[in-house]
């Protein structure tokens, strides 16, 4: 029963860590499908946990926050679709730079706005995002097994972590059943055919972008103002590039997707819950289970597992035929 | 030409006697960077003070690299600060390498102690007495009999934090359970308060209800998450007491601040070699304000003071993690 009680609380904890990775991750798959490569779903990450930590923190509202977050997400899309879509720059180099960028200017402004050393204040009461009580998770805590497992596992979270959840059958059906989806797909597989269908290939990348950027805005707010109360500098710490990371390994298809981030949420939540795991002789230590995510993508990549494709058309800007 | 050449030994001769009027201290934060609200914010408020105090006035920066380190020592060397002082223990390569090449320059580095060089002040803080007596008061503090240590990048010197603490709880409760997690093994465990947020809640769902957070940016997020969930934490270096009114516990503070306020005053005429900050000498100690009044009991306060006293004294030796790199209360 011990061991159950500790098993729910590490998918609970699962489920946090997973959230801001999903949405990242689900972010880059729209990006990468229409064709841009994008590295630097971390920096709008940052950005947009900035922004909304920041607006938050001045107006007291945590949905002016979010919409705020997204806002500077979407800025730095823009930035990233002008730099590759509309003059046809590398794509990596566009989103290194967007890294560099929001690192420098969020603690410049945060500086510059509260004086904390490049944080926001701690916000409190409506300025955070407070965990969602389902009905009768209280009562239903009592019964065995589903009991737990609703309460804490299902029920308590913020709603940052059901629109993530919801995004990835939403993604689905966006990409697999819509028109707009077809359009997308093939546009990062072949534009050229795209263009002559009468479709326009500049449009569809910038809407693909433009759905990275809120993505990544979402999940930049849920850092800054559902797990935390406040902004502090570099506060990503890297959780963009395991969204990457985990978009490999589910070789650009949403449902996988979302296995691939619960997964490496998992291996960090054992890794904070367990120092060293003792598995009967072999101590396994910490350092290998926060290690693992990369590991399992580069086995991925390497095509022990499968084989990872990317989209055909990803990281070439698309030159109309004269 | 003989005119251009006393012209020139004229000019370096005004550059030279600049410089020496000139020589201003100089302060290298570490990556942690200036307002951590922890380790370099001391060291900024020293300065500050310095400043303040006497008018003048003192280089700085900020590093953002490793490969910065050496770099930045060599500037401000180069251009005539003195004395240079650096934060940190990861300045101890870099230190041993550049320090030799300016044998005029001071060089104060603040918790490093092995350096062999004769103008390095080398200041090494006794981390352990301090956690010693935070770790009595998170042991008096707790109901459930089991407390909790939060350290960052996992380095000797964070183990040295832990290792104090655990000995200092294990001298109030022999049967007290001490859980200790580190943040991760790279710079960036520094800067991560959500994982500090998941720690703290792995922590509690242990039993822990008091944590005592050893870890720079990321203590932001176990301050935080232990005061939304109603337990007790404890802040380190700065007095972080005032973070979380009523639900911080104490702060073991690290008197960075004084350290580098002595070395600006001193000025050139800086006495180097290896100086020890212990409870003696107030370079460590517990946070009490009106924050945490209400939470510190007469009898807490009056074990806390008779133990600074019995190690002061040396009727109470505290272990050093450094001493055999290991620690007798409390496995990592």
């Amino acid at each position: 029963m011990e061991f159950f009680v500790t098993l729910v609380q590490v998918l609970d904890s699962t489920i946090r860590l997973a959230t801001p990775l999903l949405l990242a991750c689900l972010a880059g798959l729209y990006s990468e499908r229409a064709g841009i490569f994008d590295i630097g779903l971390e920096g709008k990450m940052l950005m947009a946990a900035f922004f909304s930590a920041g607006v938050a923190a001045v107006t007291g509202s945590v949905w002016l926050g979010l919409l705020a977050g997204i806002a500077a997400s979407l800025l730095l899309s823009g930035l990233h679709g002008l730099a590759s879509i509309t003059f046809r720059g590398n794509q990596l180099i566009s989103g290194v730079a967007i890294n560099f960028l929001a690192s420098g200017l969020t603690v410049l402004i945060a500086q510059s706005w509260f004086q904390q050393g490049g944080r926001t204040p701690s916000l409190f009461g409506e300025g955070r995002f407070e965990p969602i009580e389902f009905p009768f998770a209280e009562a239903l805590s009592g019964v065995p097994i589903l009991g737990p497992i609703y309460a804490e596992l299902i029920s308590g979270h913020s709603i940052l972590v059901y629109v993530a959840f919801l995004m990835v059958p939403a993604t689905w059906w966006i990409l697999y059943r819509t028109r707009f989806g077809l359009r997308l797909r093939a546009v990062g597989e072949n534009p050229a055919a795209v263009d002559t269908a009468g479709v326009s290939v500049v449009g569809l990348r910038f809407a693909a972008v433009a759905i990275c950027g809120i993505l990544c805005g979402i999940a930049g707010a849920y850092l800054a103002t559902a797990l935390q109360a406040g902004f502090v500098k570099e506060m990503t710490a890297g959780r963009g590039f395991i969204a990457l990371a985990a978009l490999i390994f589910a070789k650009w298809r949403p449902w996988h997707a979302m296995w691939a981030c619960l997964l490496f949420g998992l291996l960090q939540a054992i890794a904070l819950r367990f120092q060293n795991i003792d598995l009967g002789g072999v101590v396994i230590p910490v350092q290998v289970m926060d290690a693992l995510p990369y590991i399992l993508t580069v086995v991925i990549l390497a095509g022990f597992v499968g084989k990872a494709i990317p989209p055909r058309a990803g990281g070439e800007p698309y030159v109309k035929e004269r | 030409m003989i005119l251009m050449k006393s012209l020139m030994g004229a000019a370096a001769a005004v550059a030279l006697t600049a410089g020496a009027a000139l020589a201003e201290p100089a302060l290298i934060f570490d990556l942690g960077g200036k307002f951590d609200k922890s380790f370099n914010e001391a060291a900024h408020n020293g300065a500050q003070r310095w400043a303040d105090e006497t008018g003048g006035t003192y280089r700085e920066i900020e590093l953002q690299s490793e490969a910065q380190r050496e770099q930045a020592l060599r500037r401000f060397a180069e251009a005539g600060a003195n004395p240079i002082i650096t934060m940190g223990f990861a300045m101890a390569d870099p230190l041993s390498a550049v320090a030799g090449d300016y044998p005029d320059t001071k060089f104060v580095a603040v918790d490093v102690t092995w350096l062999d060089a004769p103008n390095i002040r080398q200041i090494g803080f006794a981390e352990h007495e301090g956690s010693y007596l935070v770790g009595m008061m998170a042991a008096m503090a707790s109901e459930s009999g089991t407390v909790g240590f939060i350290g960052g990048m996992d380095i000797p010197l964070i183990r040295h934090f832990g290792c104090g603490y655990a000995q200092g709880a294990k001298a109030v409760n022999p049967d007290v359970e001490v859980v200790a997690n580190m943040t991760g093994t790279t710079p960036a465990a520094w800067n991560d308060p959500v994982k500090g947020s998941e720690l703290t809640k792995a922590q509690i769902s242990q039993g822990a209800d008091v944590i005592y957070a050893a870890a720079g940016g990321t203590g932001v997020g176990v301050l935080q998450t232990a005061a939304d969930e109603g337990i007790l934490s404890i802040g380190v270096d700065s007095n972080q007491n005032h973070l979380h009114p009523g639900k911080v516990l104490t702060s073991m503070l690290k008197r960075v601040d004084v350290a580098v306020y002595d070395a600006m005053k001193a000025g050139e005429n800086l006495e180097t070699g290896v100086f020890a900050m212990g409870l003696a000498e107030e370079g460590v100690g517990v946070a009490m304000d009106e924050n945490n009044a209400p939470l510190v009991s007469d009898e807490m306060k009056g074990a806390v003071d008779k133990a600074r006293q019995d190690i002061i004294d040396g009727n109470v030796t505290v272990v050093s993690y450094y001493e055999n790199d290991s620690c007798p209360a409390l496995q990592f």
